[in-house]
């Protein structure tokens, strides 16, 4: 078991996939800002009419496909034990509970008790 | 043979067959992954329920009546965003050195890293300031209290990564990170990768969503 371990911390890939793992990056992070700036000057108006309903949905795909790639190949998930992946995938998987039940739990408070509205 | 012997000798595997430190670090890492989703959380939740400015992507009036343009510096937070993918591309090739026993490389790619982290971390400091300067303080709305928690927590993490990073690179200086000890710098790569992560979200939900 050990041997698997000492096995796969040597497996970890080349520098010619960390480069194109890194232009990968720059260039969805180019496009992240390209699209925020379409939508916030407006221009191409045609491009941005069409983007402005789904630049939020846009901008957290980009941002998660960029969270894979460096999960994944720079922080060697892919290689490594499928056990660090569990433990990795059940953190954030509580990580995304949390943000979305402080979110709801704030808009239920806003919206139904507004006696205990803390901006009021 | 002998050099397969001499690095397990230097790795303490538990029953998972996983290294205790590779394992101390990841669960370290899922842990501040709830640390830092609270912070997001609390972000997301008062976005936008500023009452007065500053605003961050829009003009607001300031208490004399003076139109201000919006806080937030794309331009030069991208810059800082780039700098930051770069040095985990430089911390990889940096511990691919280490791996080999290719001291040139892991200490050329090493204070690449470092010097990326400081500029970043210089970036922030500059920003902070900038926005202090335009009358920005911790407690003048609720964007400048949740802005200034998550982005500054997030930047303590990276200084407290660049200070790991220069320690490990002191050792390498003074020949001690052979091959069988490169986990040491596996394990300090994996903490700069996850406050890597943590920015390519913070990026997206402060700075370019509206």
């Amino acid at each position: 078991m050990a041997t698997d371990a000492l096995h796969a911390e040597h497996s970890h890939p080349g520098w010619q996939t960390y480069l194109k793992v890194a232009v990968v990056l720059f260039a969805l992070t180019a496009l992240e800002v390209w699209a925020y700036e379409i939508v916030h000057r407006h221009q191409p108006a045609a491009l941005a009419s069409l983007l402005e309903p789904v630049v939020v949905e846009v901008l957290l795909i980009l941002s998660a496909f960029k969270f894979a790639l460096v999960a994944m190949f720079y922080m060697h998930l892919k290689m490594d034990g499928k056990l660090l992946t569990a433990i990795f995938s059940f953190s954030l998987l509580l990580a995304a509970v949390i943000v979305v039940a402080l979110m709801v739990v704030m808009h239920y408070l806003w919206s139904h008790a507004p006696t205990v509205n803390p901006l009021k | 043979m002998a050099h397969a012997e001499a690095h397990a000798d230097e790795h303490h595997y538990t029953a998972t067959g996983i290294d205790n430190k590779k394992l101390a670090i990841w669960t370290f890492i899922g842990s501040e992954c709830m640390f830092f989703a609270s912070l997001i959380g609390v972000y997301l939740t008062y976005k936008g329920r500023d009452v007065s400015g500053p605003k961050p992507h829009a003009e607001w009036l300031d208490k004399a009546g003076v139109l201000q343009e919006q806080m937030l510096e794309i331009p030069l937070v991208t810059f800082g965003t780039a700098l930051l993918l770069f040095s985990s591309f430089f911390v990889v090739l940096a511990l691919n050195g280490a791996q080999r026993g290719n001291r040139k490389q892991l200490i050329g790619w090493l204070v690449a890293t470092i010097f990326c982290g400081v500029f970043f971390v210089g970036m922030q400091v500059y920003e902070f300031s900038h926005f202090a300067h335009r009358g920005m303080g911790y407690t003048t709305n609720l964007f400048a209290s949740t802005f200034y928690t998550l982005t500054g927590f997030h930047g303590t993490h990276v200084t407290l990564g660049l200070l790991w990073l220069i320690s490990v690179l002191v050792v390498a200086l003074r020949g001690k990170l052979p091959p069988e000890k490169a986990l040491n710098l596996e394990m300090a790569a994996l903490y700069w990768h996850f406050v890597d992560v943590v920015w390519i979200v913070i990026f997206p939900v402060v700075y370019l969503i509206r």
